[in-house]
């Protein structure tokens, strides 16, 4: 048992210890998010009401959009390489492994995205109560986008130019994230209660935990043969 | 039992097997969509309200019965074929995508149709329509990911994942967007599909969607003999058919 987690936990270290010396990859998605949200009052209008109407569902989309292109380096570099292929024939069980990456990228690409978020919604005059529910639901829904884009970026890791494919893979699955995200968001401006909402982010979540590793590990089967 | 079913996994058994049922089912789809379509066009009573834009129901709904349908087709096939390791049920998958993302864009193209004489536009964001873009765009993603290996072993592996997990999604995606739909509807455009059809109606729409199901059968039967002649094209029951013999 002791090995098993041995393993879970020295894969997760290794990661974000590759994750800490390129600290450039790092903080890419985290510009891109600003920027994307940046491009919002410049587009459409700095007028303070509109962009509180339209701030949760253009703070979610922009999360969506970070970590998506995020996506891509989860197994490529290992693959490039060739220590994904030693992984796969460490005797671990590979889902195992799969989920010490999955929960390593998400701690370096997840998380800054939903730390950097009260940030941008105060840039996009998001009222006061909208914020919690922001950070809670970004928290789930990011790693409900991590977890089903592992299973996306495994079955698109052997290819070339995988990256445009993985997204139109991926995005639509990530369609109730979104709107659960968004809605939670809105009741808590409108002053509903967002619980339930919530909850249901939370089940999407610990769904997503219980069957994407499992599908990841069968995908990078798959896709390394291609 | 178990022989039959492995016997089922021969693609060239199932290629013999399915050549007896091609001219039946493509008798049957010819006989049930001409009846549908001569009855539905031109006998059904028009209807109060819509007059005779509602006759596009009869393309329309049977349509869309079937780009879901085939999404779990597809979806089964490419389980079976995980699991048993049955290369015919992969094939099958490979072949239901397109004909599948081809019906569900037939089905949002009349729903475009129909919707401008009914509701003066030809796209709003309702729940259903919404769900059967994201449809649209799932079966987009295995048609792409189905073209971007380069064999076709690994390509219907991967597609069959792909599928599973979109499958285990659909539901989801469905209630999402019904229950997102309800939070912004619109109060000026109520959609209520046909609760109460006059049977004069209904008869004809059943035929079609009869006869569109006999089609689905036809069509994937026919991709599915495509798939299998071009997997198997070095083996010698194809070269020895391709000869003529």
């Amino acid at each position: 048992m002791t090995s098993l987690g041995g393993a879970f936990f020295a894969v997760i270290q290794r990661d974000l210890s590759i994750a800490m010396r390129h600290r450039g990859d790092l903080l890419n998605p985290l510009f891109f998010f600003l920027i994307v949200v940046t491009l919002v009052p410049l587009g459409i209008s700095p007028e303070p009401t509109r962009l509180a109407a339209m701030a949760p569902g253009m703070i979610w989309i922009s999360a969506l959009l970070a970590t998506l292109l995020a996506l891509d380096n989860l197994f490529q570099a290992d693959f490039a390489d060739g220590s994904l292929v030693q992984l796969m024939l460490s005797p671990e069980p590979l889902w195992l492994l799969v989920l010490a990456k999955i929960i390593a990228h998400w701690l370096v690409t997840g998380l800054p995205v939903v730390l950097f978020s009260p940030l941008l919604g105060m840039i996009l005059s998001l009222p006061g109560a909208g914020f919690l529910p922001l950070l809670l639901g970004l928290a789930l829904g990011t790693a409900v986008f991590s977890l089903l884009g592992a299973v996306g970026a495994a079955l698109t890791v052997a290819l070339h130019k995988g990256s445009v494919l993985l997204s139109l893979l991926v995005m639509p699955l990530y369609v109730p994230v979104l709107i659960f995200g968004t809605s939670a968001v809105q009741r808590a401006v409108d002053g509903m209660n967002y619980g339930g909402v919530m909850a249901i982010l939370a089940a999407v979540a610990a769904f997503s935990l219980l069957l994407a590793p499992f599908a990841a590990a069968g995908a990078l089967k798959v896709g390394i043969n291609g | 039992m178990w022989q039959w079913f492995h016997k089922l996994g021969s693609p060239r058994w199932f290629y013999h097997l399915s050549s007896k049922f091609l001219p039946w089912l493509a008798l049957a789809s010819v006989v049930l969509i001409v009846t549908g379509v001569v009855w539905g066009l031109a006998f059904a009573p028009q209807d109060a309200r819509q007059g005779n834009s509602f006759r596009i129901i009869y393309i329309h709904v049977p349509a869309s019965f079937l780009a879901l349908a085939g999404y779990y087709v597809m979806a089964a096939a490419g389980a079976v074929g995980m699991i048993w390791k049955i290369k015919l049920a992969d094939m099958v998958m490979v072949a239901a995508a397109p004909l599948g993302a081809a019906l569900t864009f037939i089905a949002l193209f009349t729903g475009a149709i129909w919707g401008k004489p009914t509701w003066g536009t030809y796209w709003i964001w309702d729940a259903r329509i919404t769900s059967m873009l994201v449809l649209l765009f799932l079966y987009i993603g295995i048609i792409a990911l189905s073209r971007s290996f380069s064999t076709r072993e690994t390509s219907a592996r991967a597609c069959a994942i792909l599928a599973l997990v979109g499958t285990v999604n659909i539901p989801i995606i469905y209630k999402s967007v019904d229950w997102w739909y309800t939070l912004h509807q619109p109060a000026t455009i109520k959609l209520t599909g046909a609760p109460s059809m006059h049977p004069d109606m209904f008869k004809p729409l059943l035929v079609m969607i009869l006869g569109f199901y006999c089609f689905y059968a036809l069509v994937l039967l026919l991709n599915t003999r495509t798939e299998i002649l071009q997997r198997e094209r070095r083996t010698t029951w194809v070269k020895e058919l391709a000869a003529g013999k």
